[in-house]
């Protein structure tokens, strides 16, 4: 670099940096500002109903067998008539996934043959200890769709004897 | 005792106004820096991230303070200080406005020796830092601060020689006073720009900041010799430098920028106080100016800056502001 570049190129360089002072910022001040995500973005899970407001989780535990993070851990009940959760014979009892641990590959999605969990661009997993990252059941399950009562529901007998199908038929479209 | 008494308030006064500004300037050069970048800065602790030096004060208090185990204790635990002191000291002989109300010992007639001299002690504190950490990172990062230090005080020497023979006096109240013929092309940096813009170079190099920072360059020798400095011995060390700036910005306001002059400072002499803090913040921001713009320069380009441009373009300042001087020339000399 001769006198020549020093007179030239340096004065170019300096207003080049000073010039940015005039332009907006271009940082997204996070927690209140957030970008717009896809719909398919893999956030956090969701455990999904059907429209008449029973779970679509069977307790089968083939996601915590799919999870290469082991992060998922399930306990499966009986289902009864007077207080059912899910159609068929079982439900998740105990459904935690240890955020942690999860790599957000979702396998689980693909394992799951009820389409109960499913990611979604929803609220990122954070907290100040380990314990508060291990998500339960509570967490995790979507709220009834509007108009259907909570789980457990009393049921009549025979309608509900089938975990998968034919009732209710899942929309394989989406 | 008056006079101590007037000195020991003066001190404390100037020791607050330094520290507050060494806390402000960290936040000034983040937010600056930011704005230079199309990025906000820090903006969370307090309003517009005022309470940020509180906030990184109280981390660096609560942090663990490591000591390796084969470091040489009494020269590791000396070296912050070493770093801090003279940075601070600096600041005695500078008339920061008109009048002795406002200067410490700026009448001392080897002002502009003294600091020279205080600023060639700062570089033990690295160099110390560098040897008594028993790191390699930290030994080179040593290194390299004596070779450059040393590279660079002559210039900087060199261009304080030619503000003296302008002001034919080594104190710094005189060459405030000899750059006040009026108007603003008495000051220095319009009578001796060459002597302005080796100062300017050479005291960025002194204090080791971008483009000159090969002492912490983090590329290639993580901190370089502050590696092994965790807790409040890292913060001294980060005081250390922005007092610095602050000096070197003080020290370039009295020599180039007239000091404290400006209009109305004799009808009212605090306004000289002001004058002063805004060429400094001047100083401060095209500093970090500087830093947002230039990258780092190669390490034997920058002896090869230091020995073979500005000290021999400094030697032939002086001798021709001498010769001008000795010649009558209008406008040297006093």
């Amino acid at each position: 670099m001769g006198l020549k570049d020093v007179l030239t190129r340096l004065p170019v360089g300096f207003w080049t940096v000073l010039k940015t002072l005039g332009r907006r910022p271009v940082t997204i001040q996070y927690p209140e500002q957030q970008k717009p995500m896809s719909a398919r973005f893999r956030g956090r899970h969701q455990l999904k109903r059907y429209e008449d407001g029973l779970e679509r989780c069977i307790g089968c535990a083939l996601c915590a067998a799919a999870c290469p993070a082991d992060a998922i851990y399930v306990e499966a009940a009986e289902n009864t008539n007077e207080a059912r959760y899910s159609p068929g014979e079982r439900y998740a009892k105990v459904y935690e996934i240890n955020m942690l641990r999860c790599i957000f590959c979702g396998y689980c999605e693909d394992a799951c043959p009820t389409n109960a969990i499913v990611l979604e661009p929803i609220e990122f997993p954070t907290g100040y200890t380990r314990e508060s990252m291990i998500y339960t059941k509570a967490m995790l399950l979507e709220p009834p769709p509007p108009g259907a009562p909570d789980t457990p529901q009393q049921t009549p007998p025979g309608k509900y004897d089938r975990a998968i199908l034919p009732f209710p038929p899942i929309d394989e479209s989406v | 005792m008056p006079v101590l008494l007037e000195a020991t308030l003066k001190s404390a006064v100037l020791l607050f106004v330094l520290l507050t500004g060494f806390a402000y300037l960290t936040v000034l050069e983040r937010k600056f820096i930011a704005r230079l970048q199309a990025r906000i800065g820090p903006n969370r602790a307090g309003p517009f991230g005022l309470l940020q030096p509180v906030a990184d004060g109280l981390k660096l208090i609560f942090k663990e303070s490591v000591t390796p185990a084969q470091a040489d204790k009494p020269l590791y635990f000396l070296a912050p200080v070493l770093v801090v002191v003279p940075a601070l000291i600096l600041f005695a002989v500078i008339p920061v406005g008109k009048g002795p109300t406002f200067q410490l010992a700026s009448d001392i007639n080897v002002g502009a020796l003294y600091v020279v001299g205080v600023m060639g002690v700062a570089v033990y504190g690295i160099t110390l830092a560098g040897w008594a950490s028993n790191n390699k990172y930290a030994a080179l990062g040593g290194l390299r601060a004596s070779a450059q230090v040393i590279s660079y005080e002559l210039g900087l020497g060199l261009s304080i020689v030619a503000v003296v023979l302008m002001a034919s006096s080594a104190s710094l109240a005189d060459i405030v006073e000899a750059q006040m013929p009026g108007n603003i092309l008495g000051w220095f940096i319009f009578r001796q720009p060459v002597a302005a813009a080796i100062f300017a170079v050479t005291a960025m190099a002194e204090l080791a900041r971008a483009p000159f920072d090969l002492v912490e360059a983090e590329q290639e020798l993580t901190a370089g010799f502050m590696t092994e400095y965790s807790g409040m011995k890292f913060a001294l060390f980060f005081m250390g430098e922005y007092v610095k700036m602050i000096a070197v910005s003080a020290l370039f306001t009295t020599f180039f920028l007239g000091g404290w002059s400006g209009p109305f400072v004799n009808e009212f002499p605090a306004l000289s106080v002001v004058y002063f803090a805004v060429k400094v913040l001047a100083c401060l921001l095209l500093m970090i100016w500087t830093r947002a713009t230039l990258p780092r320069i190669r390490y034997d380009r920058l002896m090869a800056l230091g020995w073979k441009v500005l000290t021999p373009v400094a030697i032939a300042n002086v001798i021709v502001t001498a010769l001008l001087i000795v010649l009558g020339v209008p406008g040297f000399g006093s």
